[in-house]
Formats: C-alpha cells, sequence, structure tokens
C-alpha cells in the first residue's frame, strides 16, 4: 500500500495573530510553526495502514523552507519519505493553485491512498484535500473518523459524521480522504524516530522541476483576492452579574437573558 | 454574460433544512443589489413537491434535480449534477451553506469549474458588481474580506446561523424547473453503504441556536449532568472544550475550538472554561455569551455578555429551574 500524506506547516493555535502592515497579511514574526493538527491524524492514520499492508508513506508539503521541519517530524514519526515543493513563486498562492502544484507532484507517485487533513487551522478554506481529488480524478471522503481498507487493498470504507447522522461510505481505490480529530491518537516522534528521520531522504521540488508554469501561481494568480485582513470586531466585557448567593445570580441571570437578552 | 445569483439549497431525507432558507433568503438580498434573478437548485430523490416552499422566501426560479442515486448525498454524484446546471445557467453568483455537506461538495464543484470559492463567510456584499464576502480565519482570531478575479460563477459558502432568514411570502411563487440529470454510473465511485443515525435528537453544534458548553471545570463526565439538565430545558446542544474533550470526558465531535467546531448560536452558556485563545476564537461569533467560573480572572469573563463568578455545579442547577418561569 503506497500512501501519500500532504502536510500543511501552520501557526501553533496559541497564536495571537497580529495584521501584518500591509493589511492584507498576518505578521510572520515571532509565530511557532507547527504541522497542522489535522494533518497529524493523517500521518496517524497512514502509519496504521502501512502497518497492516506494508508499503510506504510518503509526506508532501508546500510552501518555504522552514516546512522541512513539520516534513521532518512525519518522518520521525515512521514516515519513509519526504516531498518539499518549494518555490518563491508560490507565495500568496491560494488553495487551488496549492492543490494544482500537489497533483501535479502526486501524479508521478503511485499511491493508493492520500490523506490530508481535514482544514488548515488558518486559512480554514477546508478546500486543498476536494480540488486534489478533482485534479487527480479520484473520489474524496472529508471529514473522516474512521479508516477501514479492505483486506485485499482494493477498496475502502471509511465513517463520515455528517450533523446529526454517520455515512458509511465505500469506493474503490484510490481515494483521498481528509482527516478529523476522531479518527486515531497521532503518535509522539520517538527520539530514536528523530534520529533516524535525519537520514530518511526529502526532496526538495521547484515548479520547473514539476514541469508547472509560476505564472499560474502566487498572489497575482489567486483567483480569491484578499481585499483586506482585519482584527474580530471588538468584544466588550459585560455585566458581573451580583448576588448574595448562587441561587440569587441564577434568578438573575435568568431574568437578563428573558428580559434583557431576549434569548430565554 | 453571467447573470443571477444560484442558491444551493440542502435537504435530509426529503426535508428541506434551515440552511436552505438561510442561503436562499442572502440570495434574494444579493439579487436585489444586483438587480438580478435568484435561482434556487435543490437535488435529491422525491423533493420536487419542496420546490415551491424556496419561492416564499425568495427564489424566482427553483431548478429541481431528481434522482435516487441524488440520495443520500454523494460527492461525485451532485458535483457531476451541479456542474451541469451551473454550465446551462451562467450564474453570476452562486452561495451554498458552509454545511458539512456544502463544504464538501463546493469544495469539488469549485475546482472542477476552476473558479475560486471562500469557504464559511459571515457576510456578504456586492461591491461594483462583484461579490464580496467576508470569512473568519485563524478560526475567528482575524477577518479576511476578499473577493474574486477571472471567472464567474464567484462561489461562497455561508456559515450555518448567521445569514438572516426572510420571512416567507405565501403570496410569491417561483417558477419550478426540472433539470435533465445525465449520471454517468461509471464515474460515481462512492457508495453510502450505511447511514447510521443519531437518535438522541441532539442538534449538531454548528447548527444549534443554543449551547451549554463544559469546560476543565466540570470536572469529569458525570459532571456534564447539570449542563444536560439546563440544555434540555431550554433546548440547547451541550458542548465541550478541548481539555474536558482530551480528558475523554465528552466525544470528540462536541468539542468547541479551533482545532473542533466553530460555533455561532444566538446563546452560548460557558460553563468552567477559563476561555483559552482556541476555544475563544471558536465561539465568538457566538450572539449572546455567558460565562460561569468560580475564577473571576478567567479570559472567557473578557468576553462574555454576562459572568457569574461562582461555582457552576451551585447555579446551574438553580438556574435550570428559574428559565423554566420563562418557558
Amino acid at each position: 500500500m503506497n500512501i501519500i500524506v500532504c502536510i500543511k506547516q501552520v501557526p501553533d493555535t496559541e497564536t495571537q495573530i497580529k495584521i501584518a502592515s500591509d493589511g492584507k497579511s498576518i505578521d510572520q514574526s515571532d509565530i511557532k510553526w507547527v504541522m497542522n493538527p489535522y494533518d497529524e491524524f493523517g500521518v496517524e492514520e497512514a502509519l496504521k495502514i502501512k502497518e497492516k499492508f506494508g508499503g510506504e508513506v510518503t509526506v508532501i508539503g508546500l510552501g518555504p523552507k522552514r516546512v522541512t521541519e513539520s516534513l521532518r517530524t512525519a518522518l520521525a514519526m515512521g514516515a519513509d519519505k519526504a516531498v518539499l515543493i518549494s518555490d518563491p513563486a508560490l507565495e500568496g498562492s491560494d488553495s487551488i493553485a496549492t492543490a494544482k502544484a500537489l497533483a501535479a507532484a502526486i501524479k508521478g507517485l503511485e499511491f493508493d491512498i492520500i490523506f490530508t487533513g481535514q482544514r488548515g487551522v488558518d486559512e480554514d478554506n477546508g478546500l486543498v484535500g476536494a480540488a486534489l481529488a478533482e485534479f487527480l480524478d479520484i473520489p474524496q471522503f472529508s471529514i473522516i473518523t474512521k479508516v477501514e481498507v479492505a483486506e485485499d487493498g482494493k477498496s475502502v470504507k471509511v465513517q463520515r459524521p455528517v450533523e446529526g447522522q454517520t455515512l458509511v461510505i465505500e469506493s474503490s481505490l484510490p481515494a483521498l480522504i481528509t482527516a478529523q480529530k476522531g479518527l486515531n491518537e497521532p503518535r509522539y516522534a520517538s527520539l530514536p524516530g528523530i534520529m533516524k528521520a535525519k537520514k530518511k531522504p526529502l526532496e526538495e521540488k521547484t515548479l520547473a522541476d514539476l514541469g508547472l508554469d509560476a505564472s499560474e501561481f502566487g498572489e497575482g494568480a489567486r483567483k480569491l483576492q484578499i481585499l483586506e485582513l482585519t482584527p474580530p470586531p471588538a468584544r466588550q466585557a459585560g455585566k458581573i452579574i451580583d448576588g448574595d448567593s448562587p441561587e440569587a445570580k441564577a434568578a438573575e441571570l435568568a431574568k437578563l437573558l428573558h428580559e434583557e437578552a431576549k434569548v430565554i | 454574460m453571467a447573470q443571477g445569483v444560484m442558491a444551493i439549497a440542502e435537504q435530509r431525507d426529503g426535508e428541506l433544512r434551515k440552511i436552505s432558507y438561510e442561503v436562499v433568503s442572502e440570495a434574494r438580498r444579493l439579487a436585489d443589489a444586483l438587480g438580478q434573478e435568484v435561482i434556487a437548485v435543490l437535488l435529491g430523490a422525491n423533493v420536487k413537491d419542496k420546490a415551491g416552499e424556496l419561492g416564499q422566501y425568495g427564489a424566482d426560479k427553483v431548478i429541481v434535480a431528481e434522482d435516487p442515486r441524488l440520495d443520500p448525498y454523494t460527492t461525485d454524484a451532485y458535483t457531476a449534477v451541479l456542474a451541469e446546471v451551473v454550465k446551462a445557467n451562467d450564474p453570476a453568483v452562486l452561495i451554498m451553506g458552509a454545511s458539512v455537506q456544502g463544504k464538501d461538495l463546493a469544495g469539488r464543484l469549485s475546482a472542477r469549474l476552476g473558479v475560486g470559492m471562500a469557504q464559511d463567510c459571515t457576510a456578504f456584499s456586492i461591491e461594483d458588481g462583484n461579490l464580496v464576502a467576508v470569512r473568519p480565519i485563524y478560526a475567528g482570531k482575524a477577518y479576511a474580506k476578499v473577493t474574486f478575479k477571472d471567472g464567474y460563477p464567484q462561489m461562497a459558502t455561508a456559515r450555518p446561523n448567521v445569514m438572516a432568514v426572510n420571512e416567507p411570502d405565501s403570496s410569491r411563487s417561483a417558477e419550478i424547473q426540472e433539470a435533465a440529470v445525465t449520471l454517468d454510473d461509471a464515474a460515481l465511485k462512492t457508495k453510502v453503504v450505511e447511514v447510521i443515525r443519531d437518535e438522541s435528537g441532539k442538534i449538531d453544534l454548528t447548527e444549534a441556536d443554543k449551547i451549554v458548553s463544559g469546560g476543565r471545570g466540570v470536572k469529569g463526565p458525570e459532571g456534564f449532568k447539570v449542563l444536560e439538565d439546563l440544555a434540555a430545558v431550554i433546548g440547547a446542544s451541550v458542548g465541550a472544550s478541548r481539555s474536558a474533550v482530551d480528558a475523554g470526558w465528552r466525544d470528540h465531535t462536541d468539542q468547541v475550538g479551533q482545532t473542533g467546531k466553530v460555533v455561532s448560536p444566538n446563546l452560548y452558556i460557558a460553563c468552567g472554561i477559563s476561555g483559552a485563545i482556541q476555544h475563544l476564537a471558536g465561539m465568538s461569533t457566538s450572539k449572546v455569551i455567558v460565562a460561569i467560573n468560580k475564577d473571576p480572572d478567567a479570559p472567557i469573563f473578557q468576553k462574555s455578555d454576562y459572568g457569574v463568578v461562582d461555582d457552576l455545579f451551585k447555579v446551574l442547577p438553580p438556574l435550570t429551574e428559574e428559565v423554566k418561569k420563562y418557558l
């Protein structure tokens, strides 16, 4: 079984986001970069499938050189090799362009399953997985909490929670799966894993290496243009409810929710 | 020239979902700004009798595509049919719900059509004839205002519970048009083999009107009982912070926050939640926020409309009794 996991590097979720001076991007100083949390579930699931069926796990990242750190983390978890798509022309690319570059890198590889996170916890688009599956002309399963590969390795059955119900869906392979919390508990990279990761192959590719035209990428090629980034609307701290006892506070709160906020 | 605002309605088991009224109502406002018509699209197995209702919310025309293979939803069947409907009608704007289904479909469809798509938007407007959308990013730690370049339709999904629903006008009716569905069985690679229903009747957090949420202060899975009791009385869903989920007290589907669900209820009651930045990000678009926490310095109080500094186990039972008086 050959499994590919696409990895995005994102600001750690504890990061306080600051708007850069151009008003259209975020200030990247003081950011701790980590592997997108949803991608960790993808790496873990890929490793589990490999443990059962054998084969190889390839992780692919896209972006500046620092993305190498996240790829190395996946290698330390147990992935076999990594590819970094890195090119100055990629800077500012939107999700469709990102998927296009990933598809070009993946087309030359053999694969049965591709994992991506269900969304990046930065731009929150949840679009790259679907677009990548479309460009590779394979089915996609998004927001998946259970994956069962058939014994013969030819098909897959997944569970997909949709508001109020869970769909059990089947398809032949290859297919793309976007990973959701609940799929598994990602393992930590062990110290021997970290040592081994340093020796595992990590290939770097530019857009030209992938036979892609740089003009289709970057800020200028965005189909979705960012006009402005703003901080979230300010929320003032409200009323602290006084009362001599928890019961009195509860009564006052219920009254305010009914009379003032009109939500009860 | 691309014309009209297309709104994709959503149904489950033949019943229109609330998000359908939200997107059709919003499509009406955008179409009025453009001076164009609203085309609603409804896909499913036996759904034609529901189509007329969308006219009351603002659709001028409803295109209905019926086929047994369109129920339940699959990405490949819906994308195939919708790509044809879009090409045949050439809309200027296309909106659908940022539901689990809508987000999945919009991603695939935008890639197939080769157009830009703004996911999970909280506001739309028309500027210079183009769709402008506001979307929270980093789970709401920043807001991006975006617009489109190159190609139609200008596509976006609308966050559930945010767009105002028009008052239905029973004197309004829409022209119903049946779409010819051509689905190639060989191209349909995925098959739904089972539908496991959540029989609890619990409303998913992303669609809930009210949420009672618990964190570390709830102290354990049993502690959620007092939250469940209040939720049952006011018709709320129960959510949880990441620490409560990671401790195994609640299922991961209950998690609210940057790595969980982003929610927009009318009322969010945070119990024993200190208010980590990731949690605040996930619930900041709630309309009314209440915090109940023993620690007066908990950051959640800075984001709350109403705060009660006290032990949640002492406040929630009387609160449950008190709210009954108003129901």
